[in-house]
């Protein structure tokens, strides 16, 4: 089981880096969220794989770590609001700015944006 | 008494303070307020002199950092006594004098606050008993001194001469600054009087050639000793009071300060002797010879005063505690001769428009009484006997014949001393005779007269004082000159007389060549000045200038080679550190397997785990179809939380799958305002070379979290089970841990939720209108746009998922829910409203001020956490209790709920400010003639 989650930590890393790499704003949205999936589960599973052990006292003989558990819960939540901020600043800049590159382009390179 | 001290430093802010907020008082005013400061300084002194002329250390101190050897110390005895009386009493007079000097357009209470900014740093610099302290002060002075010298800072000349001078002030400031901290090591502490009485021990250590090279650095930079004596005639640009005070009576002198103030420590060793005697002599000399080229007064005062900085340094380096008696003489002397020349400068240059000597001339016809004044003093620089100046020059002649520094050749000193004399002597005779005499005044603007009557005051004070230490130099201040030197020398000098009269004898002898070859030399001048001529010079000015602009280049250069941007280019940079940092440690393990039982794999999960994999996949690959894409990625996140269901994390779960539907419906939002398709645009080596990054990425990730899952390792969570129903009432031990053990961190958190969210709202207002009508295919946008059927179940589910998220609310301490659970699905849950109904109909049914919400969430926690202070417990300690109620039995009642209703409302209110504001702009936006765009 480890192997796989490993595994899986490590793709989802790759595709949200892919992602990021992009040129349109769109894709890096969908990069950051990739990644925070990629970075929570990565903290998540640092107290170790733990199956019906919920951090709940007296519900079970033996508990999983609920440290990584906090971590990641308020990580979650925060990295919605930068999501949204990143999402909204990117909306602000295509009205501002008519297209949706995220690199500064000086004007006589603009091409087909 | 020593209580006092601090007052002495804290005076000088009061005025600050009083300058800066009360802008509009009259000029007397303002003059007035800045008086205070040296006056009350002085009275506050006063009390203590008789102690401290008895040998008598004053000393206060407080913790600071004492790990660091920091204390705040201020240690008051008889050299510092002396350098504070200069300090006060010049800043005093200057005060006085700068009423008249500046004009009406000049900004007063700028001026003065940044002359009194410098007299306190000078202050704590001379108060300092603790040398890091000290240092503080020293850049205060620099700093300070650069605000001075700019004062006029629409001449570029003013701001070019404070720039060098920073430059290299701070610049040596920085090397003092290791060099005292090389020093505070090598004696064991930072205090001064433990550093003061460990000089043999400091003097044997290895280190100690460094330790003296680096504060000899710091010290010839401040005093403007050769090579580094440059930056101080481009400093002639300040206003003259600021030249008076700074850079010629107090802040050069800081310099030599610090080597007396050190001198028990530091000096007494050959590389000491040959180091400062040389740098004294050569700025004497130089100092000296270019006094007598300058055409502008202030130049060749400034010339002088480097050669007579370089004399005191020169006195310190010999080898004869009289000579350091010596050296204090003369910067008591020196200050006073040189502050008067100054004010004279500054008078001449406000009655004729004018500093040029080739211009202005025969001013003794204008001005006799400020003539003569300026001639006094101007004798006393010289060395004119029954003055002050001619006074210390003998003590200083008669130490450079008893002196054996330069070993066989120090018979060369006594004879290039008489030289620099002479120099003085030719230099002094054309101050006097180029402005008073020399015929008529060329080319004037203006006809000169006598400044007004107040101005010349603080000159008059300063020339009888010449004259009275000229004469009765005993009397005056030959005690405060004995326990001063006392006190530097940290034993009595040898004994020594200050008379006038000490019969015929070589220094007399000297003085006298110095006094017939100067004027003869003055005579002759015009060969010297051919000779002079014929040297092709750059002024240090431009040369510094175009350093600094060759580092200016050079920097945007880099800037523009580093900053290309390129958002691409600097992920990429970032991820490819990352990527060696963590990847280089994998390449010395031998094996990832770790000591760790493993899990057995089950279908579930594998299952689980793939189609997240897929899915993730397959959101790279339609990553240019966007609304698949977001599909794709939901399917991900949804993935997600059912593997931390599988893995024990039901709080994980709840918050990952609320948390998913906002994401859905910001990205839809999203796709709203931005294209729906991505062009192809990315080129095969791009392409190519994103995915050896992505695929490094995944490598170094995976293999770390591989090794991370496979190893034990020691954790703090035991002690977060052991105490979670003991400390912190609740048997959900993440909960416990959010809202209770780490409860700071949490209202952190939520507190930077609330302000993205603020953000976003801000980034939303006044958005220039942007209309799409149809999609990326050209259909328009769906006239049934809320239907009937999503209405119907939406509004039926309101009060269902309501109450959900109470229950999920009240339960959370103890069993899997809590505050951001409970926010999470009433956002939702509003949010479903949203879209079913459309912003139109929600609004009069649903009247909620966001940011209400927001502050009011992050105030209840605020609170819950403050409510602690009232028991005399620490910030958020809870508090808990157990209560029979009748029917419903054993409740327990905890101080954490009130803080989870905090995160509560926060969450709530951020996500609908965030989701709501933005679906709004849809609506407002939306085309309301379909097929007309």
């Amino acid at each position: 089981m480890e192997l796989l989650i490993a595994i899986a930590i490590g793709l989802l890393t790759g595709c949200g880096v892919l992602l990021i790499l992009r040129g349109r704003t769109f894709a890096v949205m969908l990069g950051l969220t990739m990644l925070s999936y990629a970075v929570n589960l990565f903290i998540f599973v640092s107290g170790g794989l733990t199956a019906g052990a919920g951090a709940v006292l007296g519900a079970s003989a033996q508990y999983a770590d609920p440290l990584p558990q906090a971590l990641v819960l308020t990580a979650i939540v925060i990295g919605f609001a930068m999501t949204a901020f990143l999402v909204v600043l990117a909306i602000r800049a295509r009205a501002e700015l008519g297209h949706d590159e995220v690199d500064l382009q000086k004007p006589n390179t603009r091409g087909g944006a | 008494m020593a209580l006092l001290l601090p007052w002495i430093l804290s005076i000088p802010l009061f005025s600050i303070v009083i300058l800066l907020l009360f802008r509009q008082l009259s000029r007397n005013e303002q003059t007035l307020i800045a008086l205070l400061a040296p006056i009350a300084g002085l009275l506050l002194l006063a009390p203590m002199i008789p102690d401290l002329l008895q040998g008598a250390v004053f000393q206060q101190q407080w913790q600071w950092l004492p790990v660091l050897g920091l204390q705040w110390t201020f240690r008051l005895d008889a050299l510092a006594l002396l350098f504070s009386l200069l300090i006060f009493g010049i800043g005093l007079l200057v005060i006085f004098y700068a009423r008249y000097y500046l004009s009406a357009s000049d900004p007063m209470p700028r001026f003065y606050a940044s002359l009194l900014l410098f007299m306190l740093a000078m202050l704590g610099i001379v108060l300092s008993g603790n040398v890091l302290q000290l240092w503080m002060f020293w850049e205060l002075t620099s700093i300070s001194s650069f605000l001075l010298i700019s004062y006029w800072s629409h001449r570029s000349d003013a701001r070019k001469g404070a720039r060098l001078a920073l430059t290299v002030t701070a610049a040596g400031g920085l090397a003092l600054l290791v060099g005292l901290i090389l020093l505070g090591q090598v004696a064991g502490s930072y205090q001064l009087d433990v550093i003061l009485s460990k000089g043999p021990q400091i003097i044997a250590d290895a280190q100690y050639p460094l330790i003296l090279v680096l504060i000899l650095l710091g010290a010839f930079t401040k005093s403007a000793q050769f090579p580094f004596h440059f930056w101080l005639p481009n400093a002639m640009a300040a206003p003259t009071p600021v030249s008076a005070y700074l850079h010629s009576a107090t802040m050069v002198k800081a310099g030599i300060f610090l080597l007396i103030r050190l001198y028990p420590a530091i000096a007494g060793t050959d590389l000491w002797f040959s180091l400062v005697s040389l740098a004294g002599l050569l700025t004497l000399l130089t100092g000296a010879y270019f006094a007598l080229f300058q055409h502008d007064i202030k130049g060749l005062l400034a010339y002088s005063t480097i050669s007579h900085l370089g004399l005191i340094t020169l006195l310190l380096g010999l080898d004869t505690d009289l000579a350091t008696v010596a050296a204090i003489f003369h910067i008591i002397n020196h200050a006073v001769f040189k502050a008067s020349l100054f004010m004279a400068a500054g008078i001449i240059d406000h009655e004729t428009g004018s500093r040029d000597m080739r211009k202005i001339n025969g001013l003794w016809h204008f001005m006799p009484v400020t003539a003569s004044l300026a001639m006094v003093a101007a004798a006393s620089m010289a060395g004119v006997p029954l003055l002050n100046g001619f006074l210390s020059k003998e003590m200083f002649f008669s130490q450079t014949l008893h002196q054996s520094v330069l070993g066989a050749l120090s018979w060369l000193l006594p004879l290039l001393a008489t030289l620099a004399a002479v120099f003085s002597v030719a230099y002094s005779a054309r101050f006097i005779h180029d402005v008073f005499f020399n015929g008529k005044p060329i080319g004037l603007d203006k006809i000169p007269h006598e400044p007004p009557r107040y101005m010349r005051v603080p000159m008059e004070v300063l020339v009888a004082l010449c004259i009275g230490v000229g004469v009765f130099p005993q009397w005056l201040v030959g005690d405060i000159l004995l326990a001063a030197s006392t006190a530097a020398l940290q034993q009595t000098p040898p004994a020594y007389s200050l008379a006038l009269w000490h019969g015929l004898n070589l220094p007399l002898l000297m003085s006298v060549v110095a006094f017939v070859a100067g004027i003869v030399l003055y005579i002759n001048r015009k060969e010297l000045f051919l000779f002079q001529a014929g040297f092709q010079s750059t002024l240090a000015i431009h040369r510094f200038e175009g350093q600094v602009q060759r580092l200016v280049q050079r920097c945007r250069q880099f800037s523009q080679w580093a900053e290309p941007g390129r958002l691409q280019w600097y992920i990429a940079a970032m991820l490819w550190a990352m990527v060696l940092l963590a990847g280089y440690p994998l390449l010395q393990l031998n094996s990832l397997q770790g000591e760790r039982g493993l899990l057995p794999t089950d279908w579930f999960s594998a299952v689980l785990v793939v189609i997240m994999v897929l899915a993730a996949m397959a959101t790279v690959i339609w990553q240019r179809q966007r609304l698949l894409a977001l599909i794709m990625i939901s399917v991900v996140g949804l993935m997600l939380s059912l593997l931390f269901i599988r893995f024990s994390a039901p709080d994980l779960a709840l918050t990952q799958l609320a948390v998913e539907v906002a994401t859905a419906v910001l990205l839809m939002l999203a796709l709203y305002f931005l294209p729906h398709r991505s062009p192809k645009q990315s080129a095969h080596a791009t392409l190519l070379r994103d995915l050896i990054l992505a695929g490094s990425c995944a490598i170094v990730v995976g293999s770390l979290a591989y090794l991370m899952l496979t190893h034990q390792a020691d954790s703090v969570s035991a002690y977060f089970l052991a105490n979670a129903k003991s400390g912190g009432g609740g048997t959900n031990v993440v909960n416990v841990i959010l809202v209770d053990f780490r409860g700071f961190d949490t209202f952190g958190e939520i507190t930077v939720l609330g302000i993205a969210a603020l953000g976003i709202y801000k980034l939303l207002t006044g958005i220039p209108r942007f209309k799409p009508s149809a999609d990326a295919d050209g259909r328009s946008w769906a006239l049934d746009a809320h239907p009937l059927m999503l209405r119907v179940v939406s509004q039926g589910l309101l009060p269902l998922a309501l109450l959900v998220s109470v229950y999920l609310f009240f339960r959370g301490h103890n069993l899997p829910g809590g505050g951001f659970v409970a926010g999470l699905v009433t956002a939702v849950a509003l949010i479903m409203q949203y879209i079913a109904h459309g912003v139109d109909w929600v609004k009069p049914r649903l009247n909620l001020q966001f940011s209400a919400l927001i502050a009011s969430g992050i105030l209840i926690a605020w609170l819950t956490g403050t409510a602690s202070w009232l028991f005399g417990k620490p910030f958020l300690t809870s508090w808990f209790n157990y209560f029979d109620i009748p029917l419903l039995g054993q409740i327990e009642l905890a101080s954490a709920i009130a803080f989870d209703l905090g995160v509560y409302l926060t969450v709530v209110g951020s996500t609908l400010l965030i989701l709501a504001n933005l679906g709004k702009l849809t609506t407002r936006h939306k085309p309301e003639h379909l097929g007309q765009i």
